[in-house]
């Protein structure tokens, strides 16, 4: 089979699965699950559907997908195969950015108004985009994976310092924050899903167009810069994606680890291909993996639920462990 | 021309003329700045001083034409960048990227450049496979492959023979011969000695500073490559050809 119909079909099959989780996702309640039948007869039950768990479950497919999406432009800008919005520290610099928007507009985290979910986003894209800043820096660039590591651990903990030290100045903003930075899709409502959706197909259009550029970088600067690309803006227009799609999520459903990790991974487990192709189906993996820890996370101890970002850390560190072992050996 | 590497002067006024459609081959002990040299013509090193390409001043040429008149093979290459997962087809096809429009889809022009360059290397049966599950050596054609397809006028390539067995070498040599047939320029640095001989003209180098240019046969530059490595190789004439051996 050709790579680019080996591609179309795992794509097909990833959103086929996310379909499918969807709905799903719209019969996992408090409750347990329920069957979607007798909803269609009972307003009430239709209204949670509608306003509840379908912009949550959609709303964490959008998240994972905008993770993945980091994740595979994060690996392929930094020739790192463990760079994720995580370990750069832009998901940190996301967070203390919400966390800045918070003590000076007093705005709630689980907001439904869309001015105040934009508000958020554009925070938290400009925490990110300074903490990937600062581990560049810290780092001297990016040629030595330890250095570029150890900067972007730095970073991520003295940002979550910062944005600790932010919560404690206020009751309020402690109270709002410490549920919604453990990483959950349960307040996500359709304002978030709509600026998720139109954020997520920017990220995605605009990393197609700069893929290319990620494809050179793969053969090393020298050789990327012969080919006629102008890596100095290219660059920054990644981490402007890099940053955008990490501060998209982690504004709208606070801090979810390793899914930017993993999605490309798997990615390249099922096929070996070009950045472009590596990017769509990161997205979709990240969409398909967030979409089935947030069911997971809703049904594991139903009625009560489990903060998706517990789950995914837990998973994800399980699966970086494993990779790590597997490399070694 | 004049280059430094962080704080430290690696190139000492360099002034060189390299002939066109001729291969000429850089050779000099390690540290001697041959590849600092090379990069500096590539325009990929900052410098004082100027670089003419064809007669035209290299930093006036817009990246992409220069990108279409001057290819790059660099040490190391997907070494350092981890480009193992991708395809050696889409590898080769990267050195079509000057020549395509922003996100169009290749060519017929660039698939048959493709083509030509990975059958050049004997790469074309291992086009649909990942680079990271090559040899040194396959690894190395590929990315000679993809020098080739950009099908500039002037190839600058830094140690292209690096984990190449002889038969390969050879065939090296024989793609090289073909280029400048058709009228390419060939720039290379080699560790090679004898291969670099039989180049058409040799630069030898020596402490960030060029010690002898001359044609490949000629007793000074014989003399100027024995010197250069402190009389511990001798150049020697065996069945027409000249040959560099340790002493």
């Amino acid at each position: 089979m050709s790579p680019t119909r080996r591609a179309w079909w795992i794509g097909s099959v990833l959103l086929a699965m996310a379909l499918a989780l969807l709905v799903l996702g719209m019969g996992i309640g408090s409750t347990g699950f329920e069957r979607m039948g007798a909803a269609w007869q009972d307003p009430v039950a239709l209204q949670i559907v509608w306003d509840i768990r379908l912009p949550r479950t959609l709303g964490a497919w959008l998240a994972g997908a905008l993770l993945g999406l980091a994740g595979a432009v994060a690996q392929g800008l930094f020739r790192n195969p463990l760079a994720d919005p995580y370990l750069l520290g832009s998901a940190s610099g996301a967070s203390m950015g919400v966390a800045v928007a918070l003590l000076l507009f007093g705005a709630s985290p689980t907001s439904t108004e869309w001015v105040v979910r934009l508000g958020l986003t554009g925070a938290a894209f400009v925490g990110a985009v300074l903490a990937v800043l600062l581990t560049l820096t810290l780092a001297r660039g990016v040629q030595q994976t330890l250095r570029l590591l150890l900067a972007g651990v730095i970073v991520g903990v003295v940002l979550g310092a910062v944005k600790d030290l932010i919560s404690i100045a206020s009751v309020d903003i402690m109270q709002a924050l410490t549920g919604f930075m453990l990483g959950s899709t349960g307040l996500v409502g359709w304002s978030a899903c709509g600026v998720m959706a139109a954020l997520a197909a920017a990220c995605l259009v605009a990393s197609w167009a700069l893929a290319p550029v990620l494809d050179g970088l793969a053969l090393g600067e020298a050789t990327a810069r012969s080919l006629g690309l102008p890596l100095g803006g290219m660059r920054a227009a990644l981490i402007a994606v890099l940053a955008l799609a990490t501060g998209a999520a982690v504004a709208q459903t606070g801090l979810i680890a390793f899914v930017g990790l993993a999605s490309p991974h798997l990615v390249r487990s099922l096929l070996k291909t070009t950045h472009a192709r590596l990017i769509m189906l990161s997205a979709l993996m990240g969409g398909l993996l967030l979409m089935a820890a947030d069911l997971g996370a809703r049904w594991l101890i139903a009625p009560q639920e489990l903060p998706v970002g517990v789950l995914t850390a837990v998973l994800g560190g399980s699966y970086l462990l494993w990779l790590m072992h597997r490399k070694k050996a | 021309m004049q280059a430094s590497l962080g704080s430290v002067r690696v190139l000492h006024g360099v002034d060189l003329s390299l002939a066109a459609g001729r291969w000429t081959a850089i050779v000099g002990p390690n540290g001697a700045g041959k590849s600092t040299l090379l990069r500096v013509l590539a325009g990929l090193l900052v410098h004082t001083g100027e670089v003419r390409l064809f007669g035209e001043p290299l930093q006036q040429v817009p990246g992409r034409v220069r990108a279409q008149r001057l290819s790059w093979l660099g040490q190391g290459g997907a070494g350092e960048g981890g480009a193992d997962d991708l395809r050696v087809w889409d590898i080769a096809m990267l050195g079509r990227l000057p020549y395509q429009r922003w996100l169009a889809a290749p060519s017929q022009a660039d698939r048959d450049a493709v083509e030509r360059a990975l059958r050049s290397t004997q790469a074309w049966d291992w086009r649909d496979r990942p680079l990271g599950e090559l040899s040194g050596g396959e690894r190395q054609r590929v990315l000679l492959a993809r020098a080739l397809a950009v099908e500039a006028d002037l190839l600058l390539m830094d140690e292209p023979l690096a984990n190449l067995d002889p038969p390969h070498q050879s065939d090296w040599m024989a793609t090289t011969r073909a280029l400048i047939d058709s009228g390419k320029t060939v720039v290379s640095v080699l560790h090679e000695l004898s291969i670099a001989l039989a180049a058409d003209r040799l630069v030898v180098m020596d402490q960030g500073r060029v010690v002898h240019h001359g044609r490949c046969d000629e007793p000074d530059t014989h003399t100027a490559l024995e010197h250069v490595f402190d009389q511990r190789v001798r150049v020697h004439r065996v069945a027409d050809q000249w040959i560099a051996l340790p002493h």
